[in-house]
C-alpha cells in the first residue's frame, strides 16, 4: 500500500493505493497518529484502493472517533467491492462517504 | 484437493493467499468473488495466527477443493490449538455509532456475510473451519 499525504493548513488529504489489510493497516495507523494534530478536515481518497479487510476498518473507526472530536472525515472514491464491505459492517452509517 | 501447511504466523498470510489464488486461476473466478475469498482467508488465518496457540506457536493446514461442476471452492483451515468456535462469537453490533463501536468481531462477521457456507467442527484434537464460496 502507498500512502500519499497533502496538507493545506488544517486540512489533510490522504490518498491510499493498493491494499489496506492486516500487514499494511499499522502503517496507516502510525501515519495518522503522527499527522492528525491540529487537523480539522481529514479527506481520504480511496479511488486507487483495491482491497480492505477488518484490520483497515479498525483504523478507519479509530480515525473517525478522533475526527468526531476535532473536525470532520470524508472518504471519496470508494469502489463497489469496498462499499459492500462498508455496508456489511454498518460502516456506511458511521462514515461520511461521498 | 491441494493443501499447504505453514506456521500460524501473520508473516505467512501472503503465502496462503497466493496458494489459493493459484487454485482460483484454474477456474474462472470473477474479480469481486476472488477478493471476497482473499478477505475471508485473511480474517480466518490472522485469527488463528493471533489466538489459536497463544502464547505458544504451531501450524495451520489449509486445504482447497475446487468443485468444477458448481463451480465452487471449499477451503478448510485446520489447527491444533485451543478448541475455539469463532462462529459462536456474538456478531459485532453494526447499528452502534462510532463512539460505541468495539474494535473486534468484524472479521468473522465479514466471513459469514460474504461466504455461501461456513462450518466449524472440533475433531481429533483439531479446530476445523470450512468455508465455501460459489464462483458465480
Amino acid at each position: 500500500m502507498e500512502i500519499h499525504e497533502m496538507k493545506e493548513g488544517n486540512k489533510l488529504s490522504i490518498t491510499l493505493s493498493g491494499r489496506l489489510d492486516t500487514i499494511t493497516a499499522p502503517d496507516l495507523e502510525n501515519k495518522l497518529n503522527s499527522s492528525l494534530d491540529n487537523i480539522n478536515e481529514l479527506i481520504f481518497d480511496f479511488s486507487a484502493l483495491s482491497y480492505l479487510s477488518s484490520a483497515g476498518l479498525r483504523v478507519l473507526l479509530s480515525a473517525q472517533k478522533r475526527m468526531n472530536r476535532q473536525g470532520s472525515l470524508v472518504i471519496h472514491g470508494v469502489n463497489e467491492t469496498i462499499m459492500e464491505i462498508f455496508e456489511a459492517t454498518g460502516f456506511t452509517d458511521i462514515l461520511k462517504i461521498e | 484437493m491441494k493443501e499447504i501447511t505453514v506456521n500460524a504466523d501473520r508473516s505467512h498470510l501472503e503465502e496462503v493467499q497466493h496458494f489459493i489464488e493459484i487454485e482460483l486461476e484454474k477456474i474462472a473466478c470473477p474479480m469481486k468473488i476472488c477478493m471476497q475469498i482473499a478477505l475471508a482467508i485473511e480474517e480466518i488465518f490472522v485469527n488463528i495466527a493471533d489466538y489459536a496457540y497463544h502464547p505458544n506457536t504451531g501450524t495451520v493446514t489449509i486445504r482447497s477443493t475446487i468443485q468444477k461442476s458448481v463451480p465452487a471452492i471449499m477451503i478448510q483451515f485446520l489447527d491444533q490449538g485451543k478448541p475455539y468456535n469463532p462462529l459462536e462469537r456474538i456478531d459485532a453490533d453494526i447499528t452502534l455509532n462510532a463512539e460505541e463501536r468495539a474494535i473486534g468481531g468484524l472479521g468473522i462477521l465479514l466471513v459469514k456475510k460474504t461466504m455461501d457456507n461456513v462450518k466449524y467442527e472440533y475433531k481429533d484434537g483439531k479446530n476445523i473451519l470450512t468455508i465455501q464460496k460459489n464462483l458465480k
